[in-house]
Formats: C-alpha cells, structure tokens, sequence
C-alpha cells in the first residue's frame, strides 16, 4: 500500500479510522501529561511504570483466563500503581537515590513480568498468543472499545487539568510553597501521578510497555523548547503527540510489515530533533548563530574602544587618524574597518579614519552597557 | 501585661534519617520584630523555617501562630523560600510568579482575576521590577530572581514573614533595597524572621536575633545578646565580631 492508497483508505476504511483516531487521541493525552513529567523532573518515573505494568497483564490473564483489553488494563493499572508508590517509599524510607529506587523497581516489575509471559506461554492449553503485544504494542489491535476509552480518559485528564490549573502550576514550580500557602500537595502529587500511570497503561496495548515513556516525554521535551508559557507548552505537547500518533499509523499503514508504536515513537523522536536545532531561543542552531554574531561583534567593539581611547584625547570627535595607528593593535582588519563604516560608526578617507558622534557615543556606551543588557 | 508573641515554638524536635537537625526548641517570638536566624552550616535554621510553616513534620514539639496552629492561620504568613530551591528555567514569566503570592487567599480553583494581577503588579513595582513583568524567569538575574520573590511574598499581604536567606547572591544595591523593603513592614507592624548569614551585618540590619546550632543558642533584642559569648557557643570557634558603634 503506498501514502495515496492510505488516504482512500482512511476515509473507506473503519479499522484504520479506528486505530488513526486512537494514536492520535493517546498522543495527546501523553503529550499532555508528559509535560507534567517532565517538569517535575520525573521523566524516568514513566519508563519504570510502564516496565511495572507488565507483570500486572500477565497476572491479570492468569486470574481471569481473559484476554479482554481493559482487564489486562486494570491489571496493568494495579501493578504500575503499586511500582509508582514502591519507588517513592524506597526514595523516602532509605537512603537510596530515586535513580537507583527507579532502576531497582524498573528491573525487578519487568523481570517479574518476562517471567509470567514465558510461564503463560509453556501452560498447556492456555491461548496465551497476543500478550506479549504488551511488550511492543500493536495499534492494529485496537478496537473501538480501546479507542473510546482513550477518549474518556484523555477528557477527565484534560477537565482535571484545568480545574487544577493553578495548583498543578503552583505544586510544579515551588512545592514547598504551595504547601505553605495551605494546598493540600499529597493530594495534588496523588492526583497528577494518577493520570499519568492511566495514561501510561492505556498506551501499553499501542506502544508497549519498553517505548511507553518515550511517548510521554518526547512531545513535552519538544514543546518546552518553542515556549515559555506552561499552558502553551502543554497544549503544543498535546499538538506533537496527536501529530506522531497520526503520522506513525500512517507510515506504518503504507509501509507493509512496520510496527505502529515504534514509528510513532521515532516520529516523536524527530520533533524532538527538530525543536532541539531549529527553535529560535532555545535551539542549537540559532544559539551557535548569536554565538557567532556576538565574537564578530565583540571584535568590532575592540576596534571600536580603541579607537574611543585615541579621540578621547582630542578636542573635536572627528579628527581624522591615520589607519596606521591603529597596526600597533591586533583587532582590526580592513573588512572589520568597512563593517564600522556601514554602521556609520566611523568615517574613512584614503588613509585617515575619524570616528562620527554616533560612533563616539556607541564606544562611551560600551563601558556602561552591562546594567543595560541585564 | 500579657506580651503578644507572633510565633511560638515550643519543644520542637526534628529529624532527618534518625540525625537530629532540630533539638528541643522553645521560642517566643514577639509580634513586630525584625529576627535573624544565625547559625553554621547545617545548624537547622532553614528547617526550623519550614517547621513553622509545616512544610517539615516535627517528630516533637508545636508551634502556634497567633496561639493557633499553622493549618489555620496560613493566610497570616508569607514564604520566602531560598532562591536555589526551584527551577528557574521553569516556563513562565516575573508577573506570574508574583500572581502566585495571591494564590493562597483565593483557595482552591478560583482563578486569580484582575484584582489580583493588579496588587502583584504594585507588589513587582515596590521591588523595582515592574518592568520585567513580562520577562521569562530564566532571563532574570539571581538579585532580580530574589526580588521577584520578595514581590510574590509582599503580595500575601501578611502579618508574618519568613525568609530564608533573601540575600544569599545578591549584589549591594539589591541588598540595600531588601533591607529598605524589609524595614518599612516592619514599621507596619509586621513580623519578620530572616536567616541570615553575614554576622557584620545584624545589629545594622535586625533588632532581635535567635542563635542556632541544632539547639537554640540564644534569643533576644540584639542589643542584649549579640556579643562574642554567643558567638562562640553558636559557631563553637573563639569567635570575635567587631560590632559596630
């Protein structure tokens, strides 16, 4: 199937929509909540719930036989929850780092898990095939029970969001604060941490349980570098997340045999790519561009100080000089003497320069300047 | 007559991993005062400030402000907390950061409005920092940074403030016009508790000092307390300070 068989298809077939309407809908409830994760610094906590979800399926399907999706869900949900507060008891109780606490529960969950799937596999009679979808997901299995329940969910996060706004901000920014001004920050903390295990567990089938945290990461790394707004950057998150999930199903739609979620994640991953060179504050490209513009302008006001000092010294500010003066100092070049021309900071004449009032007054500044570019 | 302390302490233990960072505190702070918290490294002083505010649970002790619990007087104290404490590349700008001094009197949910917006405006003016409202906080320098602080506390509108080192990083000029600012809420009746850390400058700057090293040390009028002898048993060097006449 190529791109423009995809595009007939999207608009004629049901389980295409089904399963494009699904990734995007997952995309920008991680997008989302992925911001929440990545401001609290708590980016990892998303990789270690994901790998904690795991045994939770497999226990779920050995209690119930059943391979319905949402009670491998709530299965998922139960076994991330209890990974998430065992990180933090371990961060609290101990003296162990959340690294550590993090890599501990991450490691021991999913070997608990691989342990249970391969346990299910060699069960006589079981009809255990289709759970290890769980570890790379499969968004050709969603059906439009799955799809709708992406949907309530990403709705209750995003009424939970804006009812909390300013808690959520407030709790991000400074908790300690926030408790001091009287918010309950367990609550918050319980609350936040809660939608984000959901919406982990919810990607599980899409995604899978070793690419989950990347979904939740990558559209949020990428925001936060076009903005300085935290409303802006959650909605833009929510943006690129949507974005991936569509563009992911597509690719893998019109390319034969391409597993849905870890396109999805490597088209997350090239938002994020894109946002770290070509954003105009932040990015790399235009950091190196005003590094650059900064050494050749500091070179000019080397010149330009120099020549201040010598017209300091006489009456009139555009007494001309000879350029030969100027040999005795390295960081003059006739290029950078012309570029000083066209800022109309200097006047030249043959062999002379004189410096123009505006010149003058640019030099004077130099010296004072640092309040003013504070 | 009854004196009127403002914050009281009384037999606050604190803990850490079973270490004890707070011992056995007593302390009546009366209303009014300007108090500097002084201490070495690691004497306690920034978790007694959040023992008050509850921020930190005591395994001992209470503390009463006003003769109430802190839970119900919230509205009555404003947090200043150490700049190093929060992530200033965080996204968001001067304005909105002081608009988060008047999140406290409106509660959960309601919005801050325009009532809001324009006290913390007047707060970032009282500062000198009206014209970086709009200005990203990692853009702002660490004195400004500071300042912008001190706005968002002033904007609580309360009758006690706690500061934890407000002129840690920042330059002269900055630490002339917090002094300014911190002298005038006093003269407005306001209580305010400071950790402090350049000693040269306590009996210039407070007019009550607290003595900390894990125990209290001491507490009391400046005048009275601060000498060599006090010095020494805090900092537990032969310490001497010349104090200025």
């Amino acid at each position: 199937m190529n791109f423009t068989e995809y595009i007939d298809l999207l608009f004629t077939d049901y389980t295409l929509q089904t399963i494009t309407l699904g990734t995007a809908v997952l995309g920008a409830l991680c997008g989302m909540l992925g911001s929440f994760a990545v401001l609290r610094k708590q980016s990892l906590l998303g990789d270690a719930i994901s790998h904690a979800a795991l045994p939770g399926i497999a226990l779920a399907f050995l209690i119930t036989g059943s391979k319905d999706s949402n009670t491998l869900l709530i299965g998922a949900l139960i076994s991330g929850l209890v990974g998430t507060f065992w990180i933090r008891g371990i961060v609290k109780n101990t003296h162990l780092k959340s690294d550590t606490a993090l890599g501990l529960i991450l490691s021991l969950f999913f070997g608990f898990g691989m342990l249970l799937l391969t346990f299910i596999q060699k069960m006589p009679n079981a009809n255990q095939a289709g759970l290890d979808k769980y570890l790379f997901g499969q968004a050709a299995t969603l059906l439009t029970s799955d799809v709708w329940t992406m949907c309530v969910i990403a709705g209750l996060s995003l009424l939970v969001l804006l009812v909390f706004w300013k808690e959520l901000k407030l709790m991000l920014f400074d908790a300690d604060y926030t408790k001091s001004l009287g918010f309950n920050i367990k609550f918050l903390d319980v609350l936040i941490t809660f939608f984000i295990v959901v919406s982990i567990v919810v990607g599980l089938q899409t995604v899978g349980v070793v690419l989950m945290s990347a979904m939740l990461l990558a559209p949020a790394a990428a925001a936060r570098q076009w903005t300085n707004s935290l409303s802006v950057m959650v909605g833009l998150a929510a943006i690129f997340g949507a974005t991936s999930g569509v563009l992911g199903t597509a690719i893998s739609a019109s390319a034969n045999n391409l597993s849905t979620g870890p396109v999805i994640v490597l088209i997350a991953a090239v938002f994020v790519l894109i946002s770290f060179v070509f954003s105009p504050k932040r990015g790399l490209l235009f950091r190196e561009i005003r590094y650059w513009n900064n050494r050749k302008d500091l070179q000019l006001n080397k010149t330009l100080a120099f020549m201040y000092h010598i017209v300091k010294t006489h009456e009139n500010i555009d007494h001309p000089h000879a350029i030969k003066i100027l040999n005795s100092f390295q960081g003059f070049t006739r290029k950078s003497l012309q570029k000083l021309e066209d800022r109309e900071y200097i006047t030249l004449n043959k062999s002379m320069w004189s410096l123009t009032e505006k010149g003058f007054e640019k030099a004077a500044n130099l010296y004072n300047q640092s309040e003013e570019n504070e | 007559m009854e004196e009127k302390y403002a914050i009281t302490v009384d037999d606050l233990t604190v803990a850490y991993n079973y270490k004890p960072v707070l011992w056995d505190i007593d302390l009546a702070i009366p209303e009014g005062v300007l108090m500097a918290i002084v201490g070495p490294n690691g004497a306690g002083k920034s978790t007694l400030i959040k023992s008050i505010l509850g921020i930190i649970k005591p395994i001992a002790g209470s503390v009463k402000i006003f003769g109430k619990p802190y839970s119900k007087q919230h509205k009555e104290v404003a947090y200043v907390p150490q700049k190093g404490s929060v992530d200033w590349d965080f996204p968001t700008t001067a304005l909105d950061v002081v608009m988060m001094g008047t999140y406290g009197s409106l509660g959960w949910i309601k919005r801050p409005g325009q009532k809001e917006k324009k006290a913390s405006l007047e707060a970032l003016e009282k500062v000198g920092m009206l014209s970086f409202k709009s200005r990203q906080i990692s853009q702002l320098s660490g004195g400004q940074q500071q300042r912008i602080f001190l706005a968002r506390a002033l904007v609580q509108n309360a009758s006690i403030y706690l500061m934890d080192e407000p002129f840690q990083g920042v330059d002269a000029t900055t630490e002339r016009a917090i002094i300014n600012i911190l002298k005038e809420l006093r003269k407005a009746g306001k209580t305010l508790i400071v950790v402090h850390h350049d000693l040269q400058t306590v009996p210039e700057y407070f007019d009550w000092v607290t003595f900390l090293n894990v125990k209290k040390i001491a507490t009391g009028p400046v005048k009275d307390i601060f000498n060599d002898g006090n010095l020494t048993k805090t900092y537990g060097i032969n310490y001497k300070v010349s104090v200025q006449e």
